[in-house]
């Protein structure tokens, strides 16, 4: 490994009883990269998400953050660790207020007190465009909103590393040209992202690099218009024979 | 008379639109449709939709030239719509021929497929007819599931990912029974993800991109560029009719 990788995926490997979901997948990601992951139904993009921050156990291979193997590390270590991630369906604490979700991620994912758990969380919702709704009870929020907020949420735990699970779905465009700038803003500080997405027109405004998993393995990382343009790809995604 | 005509179709679960003015028809009885896109693109939800079981919040659904947008599910099975739902979803405790007589009860006419026309359509379940629908394969689970909806004898058949987790052989079969089924007069709409597959055995294709249509015309018309840049969304215009 070298000390410019800010995440690193060594020979990962899981399988869920006799089906092999991860084969083997390497990959590695430089500090302030937008990596996109991207590959047709099952090809195991939820399960890599899984198993970076610790919800999965990898069967073989090993997960590092910024040089350090985190592969046997609980969820909670490796968020303190600076791992941040949304989930595909925004679950938040519907009873709290907006701002309370954000504090309760800055106070247990990135262990952060006082004035200074407040700052994390005020400044999350900024970036994710929340300010505005912070004292809004967060059960009543519209789609786009508790999109931003399960954003914000990941952002309030201060992480180096933001992990992305198909945040651009069912927006209209202007709210994608929404999202789009505040990826932007949130890469611009600093903040590595590797973000799993199928609405490609997204994802490739923001994307530099695209790795491209089907059946369990990596078969294209290379810039967005080479993997596009890859007959794998193609192929994974549109079947074998495609046309 | 049109057969199947979808016209402006917008289907929301919740606060998450699906389906944006969605329209496509299918002109004439034994012809088939197409429908393609990646993850996410509301291919499902508009089979469910034009099937009755999941609601347009506007648009209409007309159907031999009848309005059914408002009509419930098991109206639109008497009128002649079966739907073969992704997943199978067979009544697994049932045996096979339990499950068949599921959709023949489903209509209150003497059916044009009766058990043995069946049997002959699929001999590779008439075999099993008194075995629970659950200790079958995968690919005999798809037989009884289209067996199924043909007991209601419809006119139109929309089948869903049909060949998803199968054997290629298996599916070849399956493919093989559906054109013997156009040929009878059955009308078919097709979502698979084996974009070849589908183009071989349909007349029309349309490319659902982000629940709204990118490409639609006769299969016969588009390309192959076409169809890549429908599908993975690199460019974005309205309803692209290239027939």
């Amino acid at each position: 490994m070298t000390a410019l990788e800010a995440l690193r995926v060594d020979g990962v490997a899981k399988s869920y009883g006799s089906l092999a979901v991860l084969r083997s997948v390497s990959l590695a990601v430089a500090p302030g990269e937008v990596v996109g992951v991207v590959g047709p139904n099952g090809a195991g993009k939820t399960t890599l998400l899984d198993l970076l921050t610790g919800t999965g156990r990898c069967d073989a291979g090993r997960v590092l953050l910024s040089g350090r193997d985190v592969s046997r590390l609980p969820p909670p270590a490796r968020a303190r660790l600076g791992l941040g991630r949304t989930f595909q369906v925004p679950r938040p604490l519907g009873d709290l207020t907006v701002f309370e979700n954000a504090l309760v991620a800055a106070v247990r994912g990135a262990g952060l007190r006082g004035r200074h758990a407040y700052g994390a969380a005020f400044a999350a919702l900024s970036y994710a465009g929340m300010a505005g709704l912070a004292n809004t009870r967060a059960g009543g929020l519209r789609l786009l909103d508790r999109k931003r907020l399960e954003l914000a949420r990941a952002l309030a735990q201060r992480p180096r590393v933001l992990l992305l699970d198909e945040i651009a779905g069912g927006l209209t465009d202007p709210e994608s040209e929404a999202l789009i700038a505040t990826i932007r803003a949130v890469n611009e500080i600093g903040t590595t992202i590797v973000w799993v997405e199928h609405v490609m027109r997204v994802l490739t405004a923001v994307a530099t690099r695209l790795i491209c998993l089907a059946d369990g393995r990596v078969i294209a990382d290379d810039a967005p218009a080479a993997v596009l343009a890859s007959e794998d790809v193609r192929a994974a995604f549109l079947g074998g024979g495609v046309l | 008379m049109t057969l199947l005509e979808v016209a402006g179709l917008n289907v929301f679960y919740g606060d998450f639109q699906a389906l944006f003015d969605v329209s496509l028809s299918v002109p004439r009885a034994g012809s088939a449709l197409a429908l393609v896109g990646a993850n996410g693109a509301g291919k499902t939800t508009l089979l469910r939709t034009i099937a009755g079981a999941n609601r347009a919040a506007s648009g209409s659904v007309t159907f031999s030239g009848t309005d059914i947008t408002t009509a419930p599910p098991y109206r639109r099975i008497t009128a002649g719509i079966a739907l073969v739902p992704e997943g199978r979803k067979l009544f697994g405790s049932l045996t096979v021929e339990e499950n068949i007589l599921v959709g023949s009860s489903a209509v209150s006419r003497p059916g044009e497929w009766p058990l043995e026309r069946i049997y002959e359509v699929f001999p590779m379940i008439a075999a099993r007819r008194k075995q629970r629908a659950s200790v079958l394969s995968g690919g005999e689970q798809q037989a009884v599931a289209i067996a199924r909806a043909l007991a209601a004898a419809p006119s139109l058949l929309l089948l869903d990912e049909i060949s998803l987790g199968l054997a290629p052989r298996v599916v070849g079969e399956l493919y093989q029974t559906l054109a013997g089924l156009r040929a009878a007069g059955t009308t078919l709409v097709i979502v698979e993800q084996d974009l070849a597959r589908a183009m071989a055995a349909c007349d029309d294709l349309v490319c659902l991109l982000e629940g709204r249509v990118a490409l639609a015309g006769p299969v016969s018309s588009v390309t192959r560029e076409q169809v890549v840049a429908a599908y993975f969304g690199q460019v974005r215009a309205g309803p692209d009719d290239v027939g």
